[in-house]
């Protein structure tokens, strides 16, 4: 049962993923797109609850759905680009690009699916990760452990934050 | 767990394809947001099903997502101060930044 429930949920979530990520770059709305995108970003963050990564969830949800899609949302209005009439490249820059795109495609799926992973772990076994542990590896300094990173994010938010500033100011 | 990266990898090919033929700036942004996002589920998908006791792929998961959300903050920016000059954010109007 439990099985069971766990796979339809991961079909669901990768059907979404699949159609939205294909119809976020072939509509012509742009507002669709953004919209398409949201549902992309929401389905990724279900694929983080079933691998037991429920930090990571709520991280995607919050800082995607909740800050990043709103920008965007936000900008499309703001620039006016709606309804855009070059959505799209001419039809020979199409063609070419989705030959290379599908011949991409198809050979890294023949890498993943002819190489055997040493998988480790059943995929429904109860093994989250506990805000516990985050906490401890994301404030220690040693061998695992992320304070490096985490400060340097910090910096790097902060000059994101005087860059934005300085570029949107009114000369 | 082959499921999983045969979900990123379409996301990745579709966010490719996207930032090839899209002319407009803000939906080449939407794109490159796939493509980020499609590395973050191979990433995690990784982790848990090839070395579920280490937790690196969860943490470049979460610096990921931090980086991502930066570095479109940073782009729109741009995006909006370029309208603000040229009233267009169509790629085949920026062409006289190269000069």
């Amino acid at each position: 049962m439990g099985i069971a429930l766990h796979q339809i949920v991961f079909f669901v979530a990768a059907i979404l993923i699949i159609v939205c990520s294909i119809l976020t770059v072939t509509t012509k709305h742009l507002l669709r797109s953004a919209t398409y995108l949201l549902i992309v970003l929401f389905s990724t963050a279900m694929l983080y609850f079933l691998l037991d990564y429920t930090f990571l969830g709520a991280a995607q949800i919050i800082v995607y759905a909740g800050g990043i899609v709103v920008l965007y949302v936000f900008s499309i209005f703001l620039t006016r680009s709606n309804k855009s009439l070059y959505a799209f490249a001419d039809k020979g820059k199409l063609a070419s690009a989705a030959v290379a795109a599908i011949a991409g495609g198809v050979i890294l799926l023949m890498c993943i699916l002819s190489h055997s992973f040493a998988l480790q772990v059943a995929p429904t076994a109860d093994n989250e990760v506990t805000m516990d542990i985050i906490g401890q590896a994301l404030t220690g300094t040693g061998k695992y452990q992320y304070l490096l990173p985490f400060e340097a994010v910090s910096i790097l938010l902060l000059a994101c934050i005087v860059g934005g500033i300085v570029i949107a100011r009114k000369k | 767990m082959e499921y999983y990266l045969i979900v990123s990898t379409v996301m990745l090919i579709a966010g490719i394809y996207g930032f090839l033929v899209r002319k407009n700036l803000l939906a080449m942004l939407i794109s490159i947001e796939l493509v980020l996002n499609a590395t973050d589920i191979n990433f995690a998908a990784f982790n848990r099903f090839l070395y579920p006791d280490h937790l690196e792929g969860h943490f470049f998961t979460l610096f990921g997502i931090a980086i991502a959300a930066a570095e479109t903050a940073v782009a729109i920016a741009i995006i909006i101060n370029i309208y603000r000059n040229m009233r267009s954010i169509e790629t085949k109007d920026i062409e006289d930044m190269k000069h």
